[in-house]
């Protein structure tokens, strides 16, 4: 019940991607017979990639994964309008529940002196579009905001906020690593002009990603070398990863329909299941979520236990408890959306995808009842 | 996630000792703070010095139970002063370990259960 964090290799994408470890291994930069069929089967990704997203091939880049996509397009934008730093007003705009990978990228571009607001949001993880509008400036260069939420699975009105950017000339990116698949991605018709999406979310492997930078957006690279990828990301193509992500794109263009209705409909189930234990919560918005993602909380128990519990029964689940996390703290997106640190601590995700069954989410829905009532009969905070 | 712990601490997790309440104990104490995730209730019984039954409740992760539950065993019988010298420490290693992280936000037991001495001690001098 964990999809959220990650998916197995789908069948058909292992299949295509077998060939590319040793018979044709070929090294796609490579002017002879091996290099040049590495070479068709990248481009050929490409194609896949961008018929998912609605662009042209020439603007995809394939990188390692979401985080390296995130940093390029956010440091990439930054670096090339450096002499917008030191004004007034912000240069780039994002908020407050995005993933690490954005989050990091924009405090430490923020230590480089550029300034960077972090836009609140409200009680189910939307930004406020009026103060996104007034928050641009003539300083502003960028605009970067998760297309879905990680935790909450929130879906952010990428319509509006394309509309705003555009009307100002400012540069839209999105992480759309847990949205791809699962929303409906036009970049044109969105106004969207970076997209980063990963692999291994989209029942292909890990260790690959891709960009969508549109046509005419400049982009300083961060990794030098031999020029590949048009010089925005040097370093020998990864051509198993990249076919494979490319097959998986395909097959999430294809399955959209099936998967996102299969998915719904499990998750619709464990909703209405999980609520019927007292003082249970939906975190995030009943309906503008995605497919996949039911995240609760439960009042007086602590997620890290609730996980574990749930572990023992064979059940995978992931926490925005402060226990499990290296940090320590409570999740920021849980705090983000106004929860109490003690709520935060109770919450879990369990998120559902192409391979669940129907099931695994009633066995889900009969055992989380016993496992919460057993650790709040432990529990100092409830008394009844 | 498992594997951070070992296996005597997931033993006590999921078979926790005297775990509950004592009603009119002859002391109570309460550690932590619902914000940083961990919450510590322990009861204790006493008799000619001695701690003679305890129970406790924990808000809190797997090491925060686990944490109390050993505890519980360790101090069941002993003298008020042999259950004072009790350190986190003591109960980490009884558990064989706890994950470094874990050590200070969740090993608050001897704590709760020193609150629950003071307010023994503090109740018998009135």
């Amino acid at each position: 019940m964990d999809y959220a964090a990650s998916t197995p290799v789908d069948d058909e994408v292992l299949k295509d991607m077998i060939p590319f470890f040793q018979k044709n291994y070929g090294n796609a930069s490579s002017i002879h017979f091996f290099g040049r069929e590495a070479s068709n089967a990248i481009e050929n990704a490409r194609t896949q990639v961008s018929n998912l997203l609605g662009c042209t091939p020439e603007e995809i880049v394939f990188t390692s994964g979401g985080t390296e996509s995130d940093n390029l397009a956010i440091k990439g934008v930054a670096y090339v309008n450096k002499s917008k730093r030191g004004g007034k007003g912000y240069n780039i705009i994002t908020c407050g529940i995005e993933h690490p990978a954005v989050l990091e990228t924009c405090k430490h571009l923020e230590k480089q002196g550029f300034n960077v607001k972090f836009m609140p949001v409200d009680k189910y993880g939307f930004i406020n579009l009026t103060e996104l509008e007034e928050s641009i400036s003539k300083d502003t260069f960028l605009v970067t905001i998760m297309f879905a939420n990680n935790e909450i699975g929130t879906i952010e009105p990428m319509e509006d906020i394309g509309k705003i950017t555009k009307k100002h000339g400012v540069l839209l990116h999105t992480d759309a690593v847990q949205a791809v698949g699962k929303v409906q991605i036009d970049v044109n018709k969105l106004n969207i002009d970076l997209l980063s999406l990963s692999g291994h979310k989209i029942y292909g492997p890990k260790g690959v990603g891709a960009l969508y930078i549109r046509k005419g957006v400049k982009l300083e690279p961060l990794a030098h070398g031999g020029g590949h990828e048009k010089g925005l990301r040097s370093s020998t193509m990864n051509t198993p990863g990249i076919v494979g992500l490319g097959k998986a794109c395909e097959l999430g263009k294809k399955r959209f329909d099936k998967d996102t209705a299969h998915m719904k409909n499990l998750r619709d189930i464990l909703i209405k299941n999980v609520l019927k234990i007292e003082e249970s919560f939906l975190n995030g918005h009943p309906e503008k979520r995605l497919v996949n993602n039911a995240h609760f909380r439960f009042f007086a128990i602590e997620g890290e236990s609730l996980s574990l519990m749930l572990d023992d029964k064979g059940i995978a689940a992931a926490t925005g408890s402060a226990c499990s996390s290296k940090k320590l703290q409570a999740s920021h997106v849980l705090l983000g959306i106004g929860l109490k640190p003690e709520d935060a601590h109770g919450s879990i995700r369990l998120s559902v995808g192409r391979l669940s069954k129907k099931e695994e989410v009633e066995y889900v829905s009969e055992v989380l009842p016993e496992i919460v009532k057993k650790l709040r009969n432990m529990s100092p905070l409830w008394n009844r | 996630m498992t594997d951070m712990y070992t296996e005597k601490v997931l033993d006590h997790f999921r078979n926790p000792r005297n775990m509950g309440e004592i009603k009119n104990p002859d002391g109570f104490g309460k550690v932590g703070n619902p914000t940083c995730g961990d919450v510590m209730a322990v009861y204790i019984k006493v008799k000619d010095n001695k701690i003679i039954d305890i129970k406790f409740k924990t808000f809190g992760c797997t090491a925060a139970i686990a944490t109390s539950s050993v505890l519980t065993e360790l101090v069941k019988g002993k003298t008020i002063d042999e259950a004072l010298k009790l350190t986190r420490d003591d109960v980490a290693n009884e558990l064989g370990g706890l994950p470094a992280v874990k050590m200070h936000c969740s090993n608050l037991a001897a704590d709760a259960l020193r609150e629950a001495i003071k307010d023994y001690r503090h109740k018998q001098k009135k």
